[in-house]
């Protein structure tokens, strides 16, 4: 169990909340315990994620799924879409998808990878760093981000839509298509479209760069903050390709422990369960996975941007391997460990999949015409794919009449559960501890979680406008402190002590 | 044609043979009456009460009233299609109807009709009906969850297939349902085939061929491409 996890005794501890934490997908909350001098004793980030899926997709036909579980989510339904997809070409006995299938899937891949750290990085983490974890919260969204920089916030609406068109064009709609079907695509990639993103494909290329660049800068501007910040060492896990690339669609999977020692590699991602089990703690809904050759309570690892561009030998586009290796080398290698390490590797991702969606364009496979493939089936298949947050494992049993009988989702937070606890843990011990809780402080705290992009379930709030409710309570109840802020984001209300709110 | 044989359909001439029903003569005449049990080819069963008109003033059924010289038929009205919307609305919370994940989506009769009618929300309570799934037939899939009773698979196995598999049993809403003429009551157990013309009868996602699910994109699907409304001839299969 790891330090600050579970409080000695929560007798006479003070309990402030920050519910919901805001500008990530979803919801979830952090409670904190502070002793009388505002020394932290407990810290858990707690996700109130339901895995209904799992239970009601039992009965459905296997064939409707990829289409039903990409209903976890509005920001990343592709992810889901695919992984199910993979895992049920797996059950249909499709060991090798047409070139066209395999291609149209991977643009609509990388058109949501697009998409997805596009909006993160614009929309929900740039108040943050451009305005500063503490800065005035009426300012720190993406309106005052419009405000303030125009023209970054132009730039991050347009790669975002550009993104979300390559999944309407390969999937029918913005989001929630029907694209990807087990044993291949449904349509391939129409010439009109075709031309259509080739027009737009080399500014998102040159605005991607720049947003590489754009990050690299406020790590030079703020390098002992960013690279302290929330920092811990991490195992990591990711996928592969067989020579060791990055490979957001497909691979084998590569793992190591916090001293960069390989626990496994190119692994069959098809026995997944050999490598990583899941525990169960009780204070949580979600479980926390780990390495099984390390246990529970050393075998904590994460995934994301960040493990995939440290942990790959290269990135097979150049303008993104290069991006990479300048990355990797940067102050010697220092930010490679760093929480916020991770919008620096997103943005390379960001870069990587714009280079991908120009080559695929080039291809005139992915106009074709032979979508389907078939093979001999079998009982179970399981389907892995880099999402935009991080590893995600599709695992489904079906019976003799097409029925599934049984699902297992591992979704990218629950990887990262363990890393966002342990990073809000850094963070409240070198921001909190014996200081007066204020709304910047405690967004501090959301910045760590933030970095992970944790996507804890339909995100269907107003960004940057969650409501936030802090109380500190004292050890028989009353609410002795507490801070709130609307719905519009902009009223910071203290309570004094002793008043009943 | 005897030039007398003509109605009046929303202030339009409609013409019609002796013994048509009104529903027959205007889809002939490619105007569109809403409807969900009603199809071309079979006679008319008269259960969905979609297809209501007013004629000359009172209510009728457009699929079983026989069309009149003379008549002044009221379809398109807002006073009907508000009706027609609430009898809609009480269709889909009676079964389970999640079209977001239901491959006949795009296909779909009940939804195209609701598109046509502006439903904008089921508006009751939904009842959520426990409606097993019969997969046990090697090529078909029943998901009883969105039947609406319509009967046409009924009528189809009978008169056209001479099988007789499905048959309407049960009282009341949760109570009345298609049952499978087996001794098992499940479709694996009939003679049922996938070249069946009750296997393509359905106007919901009950009846579906296995491993099809969303083989048809987006975009190209039945009611993708135009409003039903405009697709008088009937395209369920």
């Amino acid at each position: 169990m790891s330090e600050l996890e579970t409080a000695a005794s929560a007798d006479k501890l003070r309990r402030v909340a920050i519910d919901p934490v805001s500008r990530v997908e979803g919801h979830g909350k952090v409670t904190i315990l502070l002793d009388d001098q505002n020394k932290v004793h407990q810290v858990r980030l707690h996700i109130v994620e339901f895995r209904g899926f799992e239970k009601f997709i039992q009965g459905r036909p296997y064939w409707e799924v990829p289409v039903m579980v990409q209903r976890l989510c509005g920001i990343c339904p592709v992810s889901h879409h695919l992984a199910a997809s993979k895992a049920l070409d797996m059950m249909m006995g499709v060991r090798q998808l047409t070139p066209t299938a395999e291609k149209v899937r991977r643009l609509m891949h990388y058109g949501q990878i697009l998409q997805s750290h596009a909006l993160h990085f614009f929309h929900l983490a740039s108040p943050d760093l451009l305005f500063g974890f503490g800065s005035d919260v009426a300012a720190r969204n993406v309106v005052g981000v419009i405000g303030a920089h125009p023209e970054i916030a132009k730039k991050g609406v347009l790669l975002r839509k550009f993104g979300q068109e390559i999944i309407r064009m390969t999937a029918g709609k913005r989001v929630h298509g029907t694209g990807s079907i087990p044993g291949g695509v449904n349509k391939s990639l129409a010439p009109d479209d075709r031309a259509e993103l080739l027009k737009d494909i080399y500014q998102m290329v040159a605005w991607s760069r720049e947003a590489v660049g754009m990050i690299r800068g406020l790590f030079e501007q703020n390098l002992a903050e960013y690279n302290e910040f929330g920092r811990f060492p991490s195992a990591g896990m990711c996928l592969v390709r067989a020579d060791g690339a990055m490979d957001l669609y497909h691979g084998g999977l590569r793992g190591r422990d916090i001293d960069g020692n390989t626990l496994f590699d190119h692994y069959d991602y098809g026995r997944y369960w050999e490598v990583i089990e899941e525990d169960v703690k009780p204070w949580s809904y979600m479980k926390f996975p780990f390495f099984k050759s390390l246990g529970p309570d050393e075998g904590s690892y994460r995934v994301g941007p960040l493990t995939r561009v440290t942990q790959c030998d290269s990135i097979p586009t150049p303008l993104a391997d290069k991006e990479r290796k300048e990355f990797m080398a940067f102050d010697g290698g220092s930010v490679t460990g760093a929480t916020l390490g991770y919008h620096w590797a997103r943005m390379i991702e960001m870069l990587h999949a714009a280079e991908s969606i120009k080559d695929l364009l080039h291809d005139d496979d992915i106009s074709g015409h032979d979508l389907m493939a078939t093979g001999q089936r079998q009982e179970r298949g399981v389907g892995v794919i880099e999402a935009p947050r991080g590893t995600l494992i599709h695992h489904y049993r079906v019976d003799e009449n097409d029925q599934v009988i049984r699902a297992n989702l591992i979704v990218s937070t629950t990887h990262n559960n363990q890393a966002m606890n342990t990073a809000v843990r850094e963070v409240a011990k070198k921001y909190l501890n014996g200081r007066e809780i204020t709304e910047g402080l405690l967004n501090h705290i959301e910045v760590a979680i933030r970095a992970f992009d944790p996507c804890l379930s339909c995100a269907t709030h107003a960004l940057g406008q969650m409501p936030l409710e802090v109380a500190i309570v004292d050890a028989d109840g009353t609410v002795i402190d507490e801070a709130t802020r609307d719905h519009r984001g902009l009223t910071h209300e203290i309570h004094e002590a002793g008043q009943t709110p | 044609m005897n030039a007398t044989n003509t109605f009046q359909l929303d202030g339009e001439e409609i013409p019609f043979a002796p013994g048509q029903t009104i529903i027959q003569a205007a889809a002939a005449h490619g105007a569109y009456i809403p409807h969900l049990c009603w199809h071309p080819d079979f006679s008319p069963h008269g259960s969905c009460k979609l297809c209501t008109v007013k004629v000359n003033g009172r209510f009728g059924s457009a699929c079983t009233m026989e069309a009149q010289p003379g008549m002044e038929v009221e379809n398109r009205t807002a006073e009907l299609d508000d009706k027609r919307r609430t009898l809609l609305q009480m269709f889909f919370v009676e079964g389970n109807h999640f079209c977001p994940s239901c491959e006949k989506s795009g296909n779909c009769v009940l939804q195209a009709t609701a598109y046509e009618l502006k439903m904008m929300s089921p508006h009751f309570d939904m009842f959520y009906p426990d409606r097993p799934v019969d997969a046990s037939h090697p090529d078909i899939l029943l998901d009883f969850n969105r039947c609406i009773m319509c009967s046409l698979c009924v009528t189809a196995s009978r008169e056209v297939d001479g099988k007789n598999v499905f048959a309407m049993g049960g009282r009341g809403i949760l109570g009345r349902r298609i049952h499978i003429n087996s001794e098992s009551g499940r479709l694996g157990d009939t003679d049922f085939a996938a070249t069946d013309r009750a296997a393509s009868i359905c106007p919901v996602g009950v009846i579906l061929h296995k491993r099809k699910g969303f083989a048809v994109p987006i975009g190209e699907r039945t009611y993708d491409l135009a409003p039903i409304s405009a697709q008088v001839k009937e395209t369920r299969s």
